[in-house]
């Protein structure tokens, strides 16, 4: 039994003028491991973010469901945390208000002084010390997206849920922030879902990578291991000849195949999922 | 060039400023010309604005005196129509807000009671008078509720409005988090549609002084739209501008409050 399971999900919203129902995708069926951090990767509208939705239990499956430790989901939770795209900070709180928020949610018992501490912890870690009382909307989108990533990793969840976390952030200071990320991870071995459209961020993130097909009724088209050892450096993985196979291979996908996967016969079944061993290259 | 802008604007105001003085004075000007000059103390027609300014600074000079049920100061006036106001306007504030929040989470509850909304809103609170008076049985009471049913309608349609258009993910973090009905309501909810809930209580406070001089004219006794209408028996007309004057002066204080308050409770995504 894996850690978080998402089993043969399905969403359907309904379609126009009330009439039918339309498939956002179907039959999605995948097991993540603990302490793996999976990326999905697919055009917009293949519902990558709608099986995100699921997994926090802010939607509902049409058909299957989602089992994360053994329990079926069904409502939201501590357990899943979530970072958003938007980042979803209270505007009228401060950076240490919002993250303390989540900090006392999480820890009830917890006196205000302990409270106080762990929430600075937190603040230092992602290197906000000195904006602790600053209210979002002064800060840059890497700044915010900071105090998004501490408060989802102060509550301690067994799974963290990236939205395209970093699609609202500057090319300059994503990368900045993606080595955050991935040194935060580290540190806590979480269980990562993430989801994006950014291919080379889902190489340098990510132990598997899963590549959802064109939507309406988009599928699970495959799931790309990533092997590369880490810590990975960025410029390092740039020049493998493995890194540059399996970018092509995705890119290629995205490409051209998706509309024609989406389409295969072949493919309609839960055992389209084919999990290959990509690359295992040294560096 | 911030400075630049900063300072353009100061220059405006300052040049609105003396246009608003330049107003009053040609108004001023133009009152005092087309009113008789009041004779040895008595005024024959409308007053003048040098008898009402005589007059207003004798009644601001003592404003807490009471020689009986019909010569009371203007501050004790004051007081009546304000501590009316203050209950009747807190009473329905709580409602109109615990009720908009309900109605903003719920839009089936929302759709179903819109109707009746609709129809109550429109209505002057003074018409509701007669049953507060058969119901209550007690005139002071009467106005009270006068103030409630004038302040409720657009702080609740505001705060259910200001409730609907809470961003989605807001809602989302509350319920990721698992927060308790009490810090959802109190952490999140109040917070993030405080700028529209506002904005519906300084709509209310307003219509709620206005309804509370008219309403204090009809029950009588005490509060300062009794006393316009015990001066105006009285013909005591300058009595009845300064008294009119006054209630402006308040009105504006009133709402200045809110807007301090609009000021403070304002956020930026």
């Amino acid at each position: 039994m894996a850690f978080l399971e998402i089993e043969k999900v399905s969403k359907y919203f309904p379609g126009f003028n009330g009439k039918g129902a339309l498939c956002v995708f179907k039959d999605v069926h995948f097991h993540i491991e603990k302490g793996e951090f999976v990326t999905m990767v697919g055009h917009s509208g293949c519902g990558k973010t709608t099986l995100l939705n699921i997994i926090a239990g802010f939607e509902t499956p049409n058909e299957g469901g989602i089992v994360l430790d053994g329990k079926e989901i069904t409502d939201p939770g501590l357990d899943r945390m979530v970072v958003f795209q938007n980042f979803a900070l209270m505007p009228w709180m401060t950076v240490r208000d919002n993250i303390r928020l989540a900090v006392r949610a999480a820890y009830h018992q917890w006196d205000r002084r302990r409270v106080d501490e762990y929430v600075q912890q937190y603040i230092n870690m992602v290197g906000l010390a000195g904006s602790e009382d600053k209210k979002p909307a002064v800060l840059s989108g890497g700044m915010r997206q900071r105090v998004g990533l501490a408060r989802a990793f102060a509550v301690q969840p067994k799974v963290l849920l990236l939205d395209e976390p970093f699609a609202q952030i500057d090319a300059l200071t994503r990368g900045v922030i993606q080595e955050e990320l991935i040194r935060m991870w580290m540190a806590t071995k979480n269980t990562v879902f993430m989801v994006t459209h950014d291919v080379d961020e889902a190489i340098l993130l990510s132990d598997k990578i899963a590549l959802m097909s064109d939507g309406p009724e988009a599928r699970l088209a495959d799931v790309t291991k990533v092997s590369f050892p880490r810590p990975r450096v960025r410029e390092q993985l740039a020049e493998l000849p493995e890194y540059a196979r399996i970018r092509r291979n995705i890119m290629q996908f995205l490409k051209d195949c998706a509309r024609e996967i989406s389409t295969d016969s072949k493919l309609k079944g839960a055992d389209a999922v084919v999990v290959r061993q990509e690359a295992s290259a040294e560096i | 060039m911030n400075g630049t802008v900063h300072f353009a604007k100061v220059k405006e105001r300052q040049k609105a400023w003396v246009v608003s003085l330049l107003f009053l004075l040609i108004f001023l000007c133009f009152w005092q010309l087309s009113t008789k000059p009041s004779v040895g103390g008595k005024t024959e027609g409308l007053p003048g604005p040098v008898s009402v300014a005589q007059r207003a600074w004798e009644m601001v000079s003592d404003p807490f005196y009471d020689r009986g049920a019909n010569d009371k100061g203007i501050g004790i006036q004051l007081l009546y129509s304000l501590g009316r106001l203050a209950v009747g306007y807190t009473a329905a504030s709580v409602v109109a807000i615990f009720l908009g929040v309900v109605l903003g989470l719920y839009p089936t509850l929302y759709g179903a009671l819109n109707p009746y909304i609709q129809i109550l809103k429109p209505i002057s609170p003074l018409a509701w008078m007669p049953l507060f008076l058969y119901t209550i049985k007690n005139s002071a009471w009467a106005a009270v509720m006068v103030v409630f049913m004038s302040s409720i309608w657009p702080t609740l349609a505001n705060t259910a409005f200001g409730v609907i258009s809470i961003k989605r993910d807001y809602l989302n973090v509350s319920s990721l988090l698992q927060l308790s009905w009490l810090s959802r309501f109190f952490k999140v909810i109040l917070p993030a549609a405080a700028p529209a809930i506002v904005a519906g209580l300084r709509i209310s406070i307003g219509g709620a002084w206005i309804a509370i001089v008219a309403a204090e004219m009809l029950i009588g006794g005490t509060g300062i739209g009794y006393f316009v209408w015990n001066e105006w028996n009285n013909l005591q007309l300058t009595s009845v501008v300064s008294a009119i004057l006054t209630i402006g002066g308040v009105g504006v204080l009133l709402d200045a409050g809110f807007a301090r308050l609009a000021k403070k409770l304002a956020y930026t995504e």
